[in-house]
């Protein structure tokens, strides 16, 4: 038989195969689903719920809430605890992979043992250890440290909550324009240095931008008379009562989640710098630029083209690996749809799809989001 | 440029001594102030860090004790650490799970199996290596589920999986993912070079659904679906279940691993076997694949490691792995004192440090030799 028709053949056999498994699969799953007396589709979603939630950032209530809107509590928990641990993550793995290349010796060692360690052992195991062992090591709520108006106890972390009430939405908008500000400064000292212009201070006009503003608004409602309110916890005879509390799952889960993925990334950071020639960080050192600044603008930019790509399969796995909250009993998309929501209506098939979708639409999205960033810091090559 | 100096610098006096453990001291731990202050920082943080591990974990410790009033504080009249006691007294509970116990002898008998095969392969000169493959992937997976599951016909007393458990479970699990993972990891990374598009394409299609979705969520579809898909009455093992899930799921990651190696072999190795006659399946069998598999054995010995972690995710749906086993140990009544959970996590921690460790240094190890041998080439 010639190539092209043997391609076409064997391409056409695959097709019949594929095509026949998911036929079969379709037909046992309605059959079996039809015998439960199981409705196929997603309109139970428009049903009450009828469970509650131990953590949620939009209004949700067991009786008059849907399945929908335990999904999207759920997800919202979800994406929660993944975007602090990222950040958290990002910024204990720069610090210990900076460490990893440090010409102290025991920065090194410690930062090696630090990695090798939390590597080697299952993630899983870890969150145990943060919530189980841990969490008995910590006082008891009827007793719990406290420290200038924040309670920790083995029912968690219990933080003053700001009121934004009045005036007071001021300040977050004031510390969204510093943002802004910070960052636009940034962009102007790197356009203008760019143009053959003078280096300027990017860092501290940055955090005067960004950390002054929110204060000088709160200082001028406080001189007003209308002063940013406070909901402080009060401890009482069960725990501290009020504020805003912070469940210890969510507590062992952002720490577990952190410290694991920090060592990886720790990793990809210090080979990240290790692939900057030698030479360049030689020459910033001739040039009089201390270690922090050639570290800060020499070695970390270039470095940064070789740690961005693995740096994202890392996020995509904090956001997958935030799954383990099912272990610990933190209410994320897993816990809530596939446990309860599953438990409840036996919509396996549906349960299953809607949750795989929103994982894969996440990583889908994330590495489409970093594949671009990519392309735009990837060295030039003439 | 501000950077630029204009006068001349006074001569720097002449180098220090940098030999001897005084220069290495100089060198690595007191070059400058800051660096002096770093030293002393750690220093202090380890003082007081470490004494309390070295208590807890040694000089604290009870080692004997037939319940868990040993390790009461109150009982033992001094302040307690690990209670190693318990763990001594759980150890065939760890090991086997509830494996009946006049049949220990068979699973002491895979241990040594898969010790036996693992070095066979992870010795890179030792002899027959095919021979030891054959066997790794085909003989003896079978030779093992008749020893551990037994049946008349062997004249084996039957043992259900829902009483295998601990690091038996934990190992078999890893093994089943290892050994399926790697072969259909071959055909799929194969499958995406392909140039037959609809074969490219559900390859890719395959390998990026398993990586996108979190393991969990497989071990559940595995538990809830896989029956639902299968026809008529038909059920599945409990421990099949998730060894599905794992499979595929690690298939997907050795595709990508493979695919790495396939990717470094150069063109001209392929084109260069099909010039001296050799069909397409032969070039590839013959002569690029050996070379791209040798290419990543640290990295399927790293997908190995990140797989051994993950079987532990298998306790969440039911499985006595040596995670649950040990949670379930923990949970005893007899056994309960304040530092039980420490010394149970000390103990699971210790086991997965010594595997994980150990396979990571093998993998650097093989690394180093491939580079070496790459130097000598050129």
């Amino acid at each position: 038989m010639p190539r092209p028709t043997r391609a076409l053949a064997l391409q056409t056999l695959l097709a019949l195969a594929l095509a026949a498994l998911a036929y079969g699969a379709f037909a046992n799953a309605s059959d079996k689903l039809a015998r439960q007396g199981i409705v196929a589709g997603f309109g139970f979603l428009g049903r009450a719920a009828g469970f509650d939630i131990s953590q949620r950032l939009i209004p949700y209530a067991a009786a008059t809430s849907t399945y929908l809107d335990a999904f999207c509590v759920g997800l919202l928990n979800t994406l929660l605890v993944s975007g602090l641990a990222i950040v958290l993550a990002s910024a204990i793995g720069f610090v210990v992979g900076i460490a990893r290349l440090s010409p102290n010796w025991l920065a090194r060692t410690l930062a090696a043992t630090y990695v090798e360690a939390l590597r080697n052992l299952p993630l899983l195991l870890q969150l145990l250890v943060w919530y189980v062992a841990v969490r008995v090591a910590l006082p008891e709520a009827r007793d719990p440290a406290a420290w200038g108006g924040a309670y920790l106890s083995q029912r968690g972390l219990v933080l003053p909550r700001p009121e934004f009430l009045g005036a007071a939405w001021l300040v977050p908008l004031a510390f969204a324009t510093g943002l802004l500000g910070a960052f636009a400064w940034g962009r102007h000292v790197t356009r203008r240095v760019a143009a053959g212009g003078e280096p300027g201070p990017v860092l501290l006009p940055g955090l005067a931008l960004g950390l002054g503003l929110p204060a000088l608004a709160s200082a001028g409602l406080a001189l007003a008379g209308r002063p940013v309110a406070f909901a402080w916890p009060v401890p009482g005879p069960y725990g501290p009562e009020g504020g805003l509390p912070v469940l210890p799952e969510f507590a062992a889960l952002l720490l577990g989640l952190s410290t694991y993925t920090a060592a990886f990334i720790a990793e990809i950071v210090r080979a990240g710098l290790a692939s900057v020639a030698r030479g360049q960080g030689e020459a910033a050192a001739a040039l009089g630029l201390s270690r922090a600044r050639t570290l800060r603008l020499v070695t970390i930019p270039q470095a940064m083209r070789v740690i961005v790509p693995p740096l994202t399969s890392q996020y995509l796995n904090i956001t997958k690996n935030s799954s383990l909250a099912v272990l610990i009993g933190y209410p994320d998309l897993v816990h809530v749809v596939m446990g309860t929501v599953l438990n409840q209506t036996n919509q396996a098939v549906e349960v299953v799809g809607l949750t795989m979708a929103v994982y894969l639409t996440l990583s889908l999205g994330l590495a489409a989001l970093m594949n671009a960033y990519n392309r735009r810091v990837a060295p030039v090559t003439r | 440029m501000s950077v630029v100096r204009e006068t001349l610098l006074p001569p720097a006096p002449p180098p220090r001594r940098t030999g001897g453990a005084l220069g290495w001291l100089r060198q690595n731990l007191f070059s400058g102030p800051g660096n002096t202050l770093t030293t002393l920082a750690i220093l202090a943080a380890l003082a007081l860090l470490l004494p309390p591990v070295v208590r807890f974990l040694v000089t604290d410790a009870v080692w004997s004790g037939a319940s868990g009033e040993a390790c009461r504080p109150e009982v033992a009249g001094r302040p307690v650490g690990a209670c190693w006691a318990f763990i001594g007294a759980k150890i065939n509970y760890l090991v086997y799970g509830s494996y009946p116990a006049a049949e220990r002898w068979r699973p002491n008998l895979f241990f040594a199996l898969v010790a036996a095969s693992a070095a066979w392969m992870l010795w890179l000169d030792a002899p027959r290596r095919g021979l030891g493959a054959l066997f790794v992937f085909l003989a003896g997976p079978v030779l093992s589920y008749g020893l551990l599951s037994g049946s008349s016909v062997l004249g084996l007393v039957p043992v259900a999986t829902s009483l295998w458990g601990g690091m038996l479970v934990t190992l078999v699990v890893s093994l089943v993912g290892i050994v399926a993972a790697l072969p259909l990891g071959i055909l799929l990374a194969l499958g995406r070079r392909s140039d037959l598009p609809i074969l490219r394409y559900a390859c890719i299609g395959f390998i990026e659904f398993w990586r996108g979705v979190p393991l969990i969520t497989v071990l559940f579809m595995a538990n809830v679906m896989l029956p639902l898909f299968l026809p008529g009455d038909i059920t599945v093992d409990r421990l099949v279940r998730p060894l599905v899930g794992i499979a595929l799921f690690a298939s997907a990651y050795m595709a990508e691993v493979v695919r790495g190696g396939l990717q470094a072999i150069p063109e001209g190795q392929g084109r260069a076997a099909l010039a001296l006659g050799l069909t397409r399946a032969q070039a590839m069998r013959l002569i690029v694949l050996p070379q791209a598999l040798k290419v990543v054995v640290p990295g399927i010995v790293n997908t190995l490691i990140g797989l051994f972690k993950d079987t532990t995710l298998v306790s969440i749906v039911g499985i006595a792995d040596f995670i649950r086993v040990l949670e379930a140990a923990r949970a005893d009544p007899r056994w309960s004192a304040p530092t039980i959970p420490a010394t149970a996590y000390a103990f699971a921690a210790l086991f997965y440090l010594a595997f994980c460790f150990s396979m990571a240094r093998y993998a650097g190890f093989v690394e180093r030799r491939l580079a070496a041998g790459e130097r000598g080439r050129s």
